[in-house]
């Protein structure tokens, strides 16, 4: 059984947040990584450098990025954030754009988040899960709903 | 078959990416390792692979390798991935 309580506490949670860009959505999901202490601010700069850099490829499906970057001194911990914005943004993703869920990872490697990230994706994987995610209206229930 | 998934930094995309392509696989009876690795990394290791998956975006910088290089636009839809898996298997 996966401790989603472990990688997705409480304070990992912002859900129904207006973000103005992209960039601030990312700064959304950042601040709930520092707020879990599983990365510093200068993580939240580097996944928003990650764009700039490498382009929106972060938007992996219609209406989710997983914002992130590599593993850094800035990484305290494994661990995730769930910002769900009120409002969606546009990443410059043609294929994907506008986002309305940004999930944070802070990884100190490629292993350590697996069973969460096989959870996360089993779960947008399916159009009804997917649809009761968006829904949720607390950090249990969408803890919840990856679990079942 | 042996299947490299790339993302920018090789920890998140990549990981998300590799959990969906094995599952798919699964489901087609097709015998599959897959590793991640980011973009950086991913050229001198794409040749020890069958198949190498990735981002549109990603794609570029893998240029040049011999292995042949599929684009997924979302890495969520099963479909999509088991459309690609499918021009590979036996």
């Amino acid at each position: 059984m996966t401790d989603f309580q472990a990688f997705l506490p409480d304070t990992s949670f912002a859900l129904d947040v207006p973000a103005t860009d992209w960039r601030d959505a990312i700064r959304k999901a950042g601040d709930r990584l520092v707020a879990s202490g599983f990365a510093t601010d200068a993580y939240t700069d580097q996944m928003i450098e990650t764009v700039e850099k490498m382009g929106p490829y972060i938007v992996i499906a219609p209406g989710l990025a997983l914002a992130h970057s590599r593993p850094s001194e800035a990484v305290l911990g494994t661990g995730l954030s769930w910002v769900r914005l009120s409002t969606p943004v546009e990443f410059g993703n043609k294929a994907n754009d506008p986002v309305s869920l940004v999930i944070g990872l802070a990884g100190r490697d490629e292993h350590e988040h697996l069973q969460v990230m096989s959870a996360i994706a089993g779960a947008l994987t399916d159009a009804k899960k997917t649809e009761q995610l968006a829904k949720a209206g607390t950090p249990d229930e969408v803890r919840a709903i990856l679990g079942s | 078959m042996d299947i490299l998934c790339v993302c920018g930094n090789g920890i998140g995309t990549s990981v998300l990416l590799k959990v969906n392509v094995e599952q798919v696989a699964s489901e087609l009876g097709m015998d599959v390792t897959v590793t991640t690795s980011d973009a950086g990394s991913a050229k001198g290791t794409a040749n020890m692979n069958d198949l190498v998956l990735t981002s549109p975006q990603l794609a570029p910088e893998l240029e040049g390798t011999t292995t042949p290089v599929e684009t997924v636009q979302n890495f969520m839809d099963k479909d999509e991935i088991k459309g690609i898996l499918e021009q590979y298997a036996d």
